[in-house]
């Protein structure tokens, strides 16, 4: 056990020998004031929960997501189908277990995508000021005046349905919020002191917000988009009940919510599930996303 | 304050010119060639010259801009060709139904909303500000399409307590005359109170819902709005000089909210727009957002466009008129 108190001596000590021990320290004073927070726990085990079952998928559900047998149609839930079949006799529940990768394929492709679009934007037009940040801002602006899923459909009508050009639609919708954010803190750290001595070093600008400005914005950038992703998975789950996401027979958990849209009466369980499935991951990143604000800023209430 | 305002239109009109190129590209963006899916694969090249110069295409991009500029501003969206009307006539028809649904719920969002806000700051940490906090996760996290989904399995196929998807019951579609295009008030108009009746019936279960999501957003920040307020020292001095509790919080501390909550309404109902399209797909409700999804299914861009835009406008107008509101009825930006 030496090596884990040493460990933490390391990461609690009052003065830093390094950078590399700064950051750690930080990470770790974050880890510990998140651990306090039992919702946002919450809220990470059901992400992590999500991760497992997305990657154990075949394990989960050996029987894929796509076995059709006409004879099983519409089953109730049972010991051999535990949330029913669909209308193509196929297991509700394996295509649940599947529909997982299509969310957070989605997720990580809209938050790889936006993430960096919108802190070059913000960081560029907090930076340089002027026309610059004038003009990015109005074009930031106008991208805001939209509703997220109004301006998503609007993209996906110009470049057709399917489940990539839903992705394009929604990071599409998803980096002006960034964008605005990473403005804002680049605005109060572009005078500090050390901004004006690595440009006396002779810094080109490209570099000053690449290298010194960019990580600065990283953790609110990081909360930002953990808080946004509910409000993407909503969307991209909406562009599937709109037939407009994933096409069949991929299973994506709002298209499967719209077939169940065709048998209210008959099979309730259709709709069900594939909405709580929705309901449970966006609530856990809301509850993640509260916590890690919290961390970062803990005035805000 | 008249110069800022001035500066406020300009800005809003740049972004408007901006929103009007946004929605160009997105029509130039298709993929599809339109003259083809006007004419099909087997017309000859004279024909698809014609129609490709009827269209504007072969002017230069700049004038192309300049005519869509102009025909929007017109309110000429062109026909929708999966109705075979015009655009705008077809939106003017579809527009009451999504107002009526959007402040039926707009409705619902502020009369629970604040209320909860209130209580749930004033009481904060007690039962009531938990229940406002997980009845307000529950808004943000759902998908309202889902919401609409299980309140029709539950309240109408198994419960039958309310009616179901569409605007009224078959028996009574077009019975009243259409004054206003919202049928609760046309039907006041006419006398016809079993038509009411019904009307209200269909949208009781779609509102609600739809109400949902701003009753969340509109509780959440009236909460930290009058925590806020709550904080500061005027509440105390009102306090000890011996106004009653309720006076302080409902005169004082609400007072000073109520400008800030005008913005978050506006911009709640603005957001309504955006719950609409899903909702009124879910209620079959012959709105706007469904015209949108059906023009989408479609693949009408005509349609498409058109709603974009307009709702597009109604947020920068929505915005426009909480900040002119903002700045007439809060004396300290005066």
């Amino acid at each position: 056990m030496s090596g884990s108190v040493s460990l933490r001596d390391w990461l609690t000590a009052d003065i830093t020998l390094s950078p590399r021990q700064a950051s750690f320290q930080r990470l770790y004073f974050g880890w510990m004031r998140l651990r306090a927070n039992p919702l946002a726990l919450l809220g990470l085990g059901i992400i992590l929960a999500l991760v497992v079952i997305a990657v154990a998928a075949p394990l989960i559900a050996p029987g894929g997501f796509d076995d059709q047998s006409l004879d099983a149609r519409l089953l109730p839930p049972s010991g051999a189908h535990w949330l029913g079949t669909d209308d193509l006799g196929r297991d509700v529940f394996a295509r649940l277990v599947y529909g997982s990768r299509t969310t957070l394929y989605i997720a990580t492709l809209v938050a790889v995508i936006a993430a960096p679009i919108g802190l070059l934007v913000g960081t560029t037009a907090g930076y340089f000021g002027g026309w610059v940040d004038g003009t990015l801002m109005r074009i930031n602006d106008i991208f805001l005046s939209f509703p997220g899923l109004i301006l998503a459909l609007g993209f996906v009508a110009a470049l057709g349905p399917g489940l990539r050009n839903a992705i394009i639609a929604v990071a599409l919708t998803a980096w002006p919020p960034i964008a605005r954010l990473a403005r804002a803190e680049t605005l109060t750290i572009r005078k500090a002191d050390y901004i004006a001595a690595v440009r006396i070093q002779g810094a080109s600008s490209f570099r000053i917000i690449t290298r010194h400005i960019v990580p600065m914005c990283l953790p609110s950038v990081i909360v930002r988009i953990t808080l946004n992703m509910a409000g993407i998975i909503l969307t991209a789950a909406g562009l599937g009940f709109l037939g407009l996401g994933a096409q069949p027979p991929a299973p994506e958990w709002g298209a499967m919510l719209s077939t169940g849209r065709s048998h209210l009466t008959g099979a309730w369980w259709l709709a069900t599930a594939p909405g709580v499935a929705i309901l449970l991951t966006s609530l856990a990143f809301n509850l993640l996303g509260d916590g890690l604000r919290d961390v970062l800023d803990p005035r805000a209430d | 304050m008249l110069i800022s305002i001035v500066k406020r239109v300009g800005s809003i009109a740049v972004t408007l010119l901006g929103l009007l190129a946004l929605t160009f590209f997105m029509g130039r963006m298709l993929p599809v060639d339109p003259v083809v899916s006007i004419i099909g694969e087997q017309a000859d090249q004279a024909t698809y010259d014609m129609v490709y110069h009827q269209l504007g295409r072969d002017k230069p991009l700049v004038t192309q801009f300049y005519l869509f500029v102009r025909d929007m501003l017109h309110a000429d969206f062109g026909n929708a060709l999966f109705t075979g009307h015009r655009v705008a006539d077809d939106l003017a028809k579809v527009f009451p139904a999504t107002i009526e649904l959007a402040t039926f719920a707009i409705i619902i969002g502020v009369f629970v909303g604040v209320p909860l806000g209130m209580l749930a700051a004033v009481y904060r940490g007690s039962v009531i500000d938990h229940v406002a906090r997980v009845v307000g996760l529950l808004g943000y996290s759902s998908p309202t399409f889902w919401l609409g989904l299980m309140g029709l399995i539950i309240f109408y196929a198994a419960l039958g307590v309310v009616g179901g998807p569409g605007r009224l019951d078959v028996s009574f579609i077009d019975m009243v005359e259409p004054h206003t295009g919202l049928l609760l008030v046309d039907s006041l108009i006419d006398g016809e109170y079993e038509v009411f009746w019904n009307a209200w019936r269909h949208i009781v279960l779609p509102g609600t819902i739809l109400g949902y999501g701003s009753m969340a957003y509109i509780s959440r920040l009236t909460r930290s709005f009058m925590l806020e307020q709550l904080r500061q020292e005027y509440i105390i001095a009102a306090r000890a000089k011996g106004l009653s509790r309720m006076r302080v919080i409902w005169r004082h501390a609400f007072g000073n909210i109520a400008v800030q909550l005008i913005t978050v309404i506006a911009l709640a109902y603005a957001f309504l727009l955006e719950g609409a399209v899903l909702t009124e797909t879910v209620f079959a409700w012959p709105g706007f957002g469904r015209y949108l999804t059906s023009g989408l299914l479609a693949g009408d861009m005509n349609a498409v466009l058109a709603c974009v835009l307009i709702v597009g406008v109604i947020f920068i107008g929505l915005n426009l008129l909480a900040d002119l509101l903002y700045r007439v009825m809060d004396p300290r930006t005066k």
